[in-house]
């Protein structure tokens, strides 16, 4: 009786602009996907349908997490943004450009960091700057950047020298230093211990309040997709598609113990079907 | 007891430690001893007189070389961590050489157990290696390096631009992997009958198979270091900005340099061998000319000299790429040592 009133969104829902935040007033940063359907097909002629009309409309400086058991299509559609993949239907659109290819304007960074192992840290920060031929007027960026992610010290250091934290830190400033409109995320956390996971939510959302950037978060976690995010698109597989969107209107910093936060949390897992079984006690003390 | 006494018998241990410290800092007894009897034995022992003589006592000369720096090795180099460690924990190896020496010299040159013609005591080789030097050196090694260093040089470019090409273009694939596949495997010394027409001189024949010996390897783990690079790191960098050109040169060659390495050292140990066969079928000079030549003529002193001339410039050479490789890939954890 509870869920009843909690799932309150409809299918594909597409978003008021109300509730795009503080940050609703900044023109760049809008994504919008619209219709989007990706048909992966193999050589041996078999067919995948990996997402199945799904819209969704990101603000600018909107913090949107997706989550869903894999096969929903999530990582599909983060790789879509990205420009990585072509929709095989539908269109995605930043502020109203046609996305079509990768580009510095739409930061990715992934479960893995995959900094350039032959590089130091300096110069896998400084990548971007100079794949676009902006490093000689722009050097100063890379010192800063490096200490918005705390590694200031490290500079020199080649990426087998760093933790996993460390490294994940280091391929966010990589991805920001082309000072990105839209910054995904895929899974970024997913392969730290839980300490070091929770330290780089806190890293995440300070270094979102400094750039003001819109970020698209692929998770499997609920906690964090809860803690971080302003709205969560659930997904569902066979085919990916969008099941609900939940809004997340706490005022941040939150706090993870909060009635109202594991109500939200609870929501969630029930949407994915794993809120697990729980019987009422026939009395009550 | 008195007082006296007690000093006298701590004075004991003190002074064999001081005495073993003194002999540690010679750094190295047993190779010392080893020279020792070595020296010895040259000197004591007259030579049994098959051997052909020389001009002078090369071999002792040596020795006292030898001796000279082991002894002064400590006192010289005390202040150079380096070069202290160069000798440190070598003691047993030396050790073994000196012995080596010694026994040979024995065979050689004091009993003559062996046969003389075709093995020389070390005195008539060392005399030919002091006194045909210049020759040697410049004449016949100049001439290897030159051949060696073209030959490798330009096989290791064209290994590396059809790598290249097959790494990241499809067409270039699709023709030049046949072409690898068949004519790769072929040993480059097989080609010598038709290159021996085919080439204005034989230089340039023997610079076209070392070239060939050397393309083949670097070519085939070239392209395949570079297929290898996981698409991940192409991702990452063209969601950075990176177009397509600069995603070849600054993500798929350094990502496959640790393999393109093992090509090119695949690929010079392929063109020693090459040089040296060309150089004892074809081509008119260079050290390998040179060992065949003595051979012909019996003169076995001569033909170990030239291999201790070989010995040493290719382990040289060889010393020498590990040192480049390892500066360029100061990223990599866990490397192979040389």
């Amino acid at each position: 009786m509870v869920s009843e009133a909690l799932i309150s969104a409809p299918l594909n829902q597409v978003p008021p602009s109300e509730i795009l935040g503080p940050d609703s007033e900044r023109a760049s940063g809008v994504i919008e996907a619209e219709r989007v359907t990706k048909i992966f097909s193999h050589p041996d002629g078999s067919e995948v349908t990996a997402l199945k009309n799904v819209s969704l409309k990101v603000g600018a400086g909107e913090f949107v997490s997706l989550i869903g058991p894999s096969g929903c299509g999530k990582s599909t559609l983060l790789r879509l943004v990205a420009g990585l993949e072509r929709a095989t239907e539908g269109s995605l659109r930043l502020d109203g450009k046609l996305i079509e290819r990768p580009d510095a304007e739409r930061g990715l960074v992934f479960q893995n960091p995959y900094l350039f192992p032959w590089l130091n840290i300096h110069n896998n920060v400084a990548f971007g700057l100079r794949a676009r031929s902006v490093y000689k007027l722009n050097k100063e960026l890379v010192a800063q950047y490096l200490d918005l992610v705390g590694l200031a010290k490290f500079g020199r250091v080649y990426p087998h020298h760093l933790s996993g934290g460390m490294a994940q830190r280091a391929s966010l400033a990589r991805a920001l230093i082309n000072q990105p409109r839209v910054l995904l995320l895929d899974e970024p956390l997913g392969a730290l211990d839980a300490f070091t996971r929770m330290n780089m939510q806190d890293e995440i959302l300070r270094i979102r309040s400094e750039k003001r950037i819109t970020m698209i978060m692929v998770t499997h976690d609920v906690d964090e997709a809860v803690y971080l995010s302003d709205r969560t698109v659930v997904m569902t597989p066979g085919p990916g598609r969008v099941e609900t969107i939940i809004d997340i209107p706490f005022a941040r910093p939150r706090a993870r113990n909060t009635p109202d936060f594991l109500r939200l949390r609870s929501k969630i897992l029930e949407i994915l079907h794993f809120a697990g079984h729980f019987e009422e006690p026939p009395y009550q003390i | 007891m008195t007082a006296e006494n007690a000093d006298l018998a701590a004075e004991g241990p003190v002074l064999n430690k001081a005495i073993l410290g003194g002999l540690k800092a010679l750094s190295g007894v047993k190779a010392i001893l080893a020279l020792a009897l070595c020296l010895t034995l040259e000197i004591t022992l007259p030579p049994s007189g098959v051997q052909p003589p020389v001009d002078r006592q090369y071999f002792l000369y040596f020795l006292i070389l030898c001796a000279a720096v082991f002894l002064l090795w400590p006192a010289l180099f005390f202040k150079k961590p380096s070069l202290r460690q160069a000798m440190k924990g070598k003691d047993d190896f030396y050790a073994a050489v000196f012995i080596f020496l010694t026994v040979l010299n024995l065979l050689t040159d004091k009993f003559a157990v062996l046969p003389v013609i075709f093995f020389p005591s070390p005195d008539r080789v060392l005399s030919v290696l002091v006194e045909d030097f210049t020759y040697l050196i410049v004449v016949c090694l100049g001439s290897s390096a030159k051949l060696l260093l073209t030959g490798f040089f330009s096989g290791a470019l064209a290994g590396l631009v059809t790598g290249i090409a097959i790494g990241f273009s499809k067409p270039a694939a699709y023709w030049l992997n046949p072409l690898i596949k068949i004519l790769g495997p072929i040993p480059p010394t097989a080609w010598i009958p038709i290159v021996l027409v085919a080439f204005p001189t034989t230089w340039s024949g023997a610079c076209f198979l070392i070239a060939l010996s050397v393309w083949f390897p670097t070519s085939v783990m070239t392209s395949s270091g570079i297929l290898n690079v996981q698409n991940a790191y192409f991702e990452v960098s063209s969601t950075l900005g990176a177009k397509r050109l600069y995603q070849i040169f600054l993500v798929g060659i350094p990502a496959a340099m640790p393999l393109i390495f093992t090509g090119l050292f695949s690929g010079a140990c392929a063109s020693f061998l090459t040089l040296m066969t060309a150089e004892m079928v074809g081509v008119k000079n260079g050290i390998g000319w040179y060992i065949n030549w003595q051979r012909e003529m019996l003169s076995y002193a001569n033909v170990y000299a030239g291999l201790i001339i070989i010995a040493i410039s290719f382990y040289s050479l060889i010393t020498l790429f590990f040192k480049v490789r390892d500066r360029v890939l100061v990223w990599q954890k866990g490397m192979i040592k040389w």
